[in-house]
């Protein structure tokens, strides 16, 4: 299945966010997710299925003014 | 007017803070020079940010462990954020991330001038409010913007001085002295366009509660002698605010006595 993390094209196998979030070595990092310009508690990354053309954002900890 | 140093306290939404500079974490030179430049602005609060991470690389884990390493209260932004949409997501992503229902709010409406679009900020501020969240809008001088978002539940606001790291300092004083005269018991913080020391002590000097600082430190030649300078202005500033600064005239008035003085009985020539 392809979507698009951080705007980039990926084809990914993951059916939910979590399974995302370890397909790509996020897990066990202080991140925030969002699908379709939604977001999505941390709790609920489970039961959050992916489809087809998904929009996914990750986000982390950065330096801010 | 008069107040001791430990009653004279910063209070933003329930809670108190010795220091008036607000710190920006961003553009610095290194991690250590970071670390430093904290330290010497003696900021108590900083804000950061949420941007996207390439998988596995673990730059905003070694980010946000620094940051909790400094003990500060962390104020995190939307910034860049053009939308309404976009600005609660990020507020919603950062609330997890951060654990903290502050949130710095920006939405902005012009990309040159970075100016925030009022609009969307108040419609951004109700939602958000509403969520639960403690919203700082980073906002324009305009008065009825103000009176709007104050209206939406914001308890703070964030004018700016002047655009989004331009250096220019207070572009528009009037409209500052305004902004603080309208409202006298909310807490003002004077965001963005602070170049200077002096422009930061202006700012204190004109009642301002505080003031955020990130580019001027950061992009300095020594960003922890530039912080430290920083300190001591909004100290300054604050203490001469404080002590109610005297009013200016136009025409001279001496400070010597005038009575007494020698030859007084000799006629001007």
């Amino acid at each position: 299945m392809q979507i698009h993390v951080n705007g980039k094209a990926l084809d990914v196998r993951a059916a939910n966010l979590a399974a995302l979030l370890h397909e790509l070595d996020y897990e066990d990092t202080a991140v925030a997710t969002a699908l379709n310009h939604s977001f999505v508690r941390k709790t609920d990354r489970f039961k959050t299925l992916l489809n087809e053309g998904d929009e996914v954002e990750i986000l982390t900890p950065r330096q801010g003014g | 007017m008069a107040a001791s140093p430990h009653q004279d306290r910063l209070k933003l939404y329930g809670a108190e803070f010795s220091s008036r500079l607000l710190a920006g974490t961003a553009q610095y030179p290194s991690p250590a020079i970071l670390s430093q430049s904290i330290a010497a602005a003696r900021a108590e609060i900083v804000t950061v940010s949420l941007r996207r991470e390439s998988g596995g690389s673990r730059a905003g884990e070694g980010f946000w462990a620094l940051i909790r390493e400094l003990g500060v209260r962390v104020l995190p932004n939307t910034a860049g954020c053009l939308s309404v949409k976009d600005a609660v997501t990020t507020a919603q992503m950062a609330r997890e991330v951060f654990d903290t229902p502050w949130i710095k709010l920006e939405v902005i409406g012009e990309e040159d001038t970075l100016q925030p679009d009022v609009f969307g900020l108040v419609e951004a501020a109700s939602i958000l409010t509403r969520e639960g969240f403690q919203v700082f809008p980073y906002t324009t001088e305009d008065l009825v913007a103000a009176e709007k978002l104050l209206g939406a539940g914001c308890e703070v606001l964030m004018p700016w001085g002047s655009p989004i790291g331009s250096g220019r300092g207070l572009n528009n004083p009037y409209a500052l002295r305004s902004l603080r005269a309208h409202f006298p018991g909310v807490p003002l913080i004077v965001d963005a366009g602070i170049g200077a020391p002096s422009h930061a002590a202006v700012a204190m000097e004109m009642g301002f509660d505080a003031v955020l600082i990130n580019t001027a430190i950061a992009k300095a030649g020594d960003p922890v002698q530039m912080a430290r300078a920083f300190a001591l202005a909004v100290e300054a500033g604050r203490l001469g605010y404080n002590a109610d600064l005297m009013q200016a005239r136009d025409m001279a008035a001496p400070s010597t006595p005038v009575i007494g003085r020698a030859f007084s009985d000799r006629a001007h020539a």
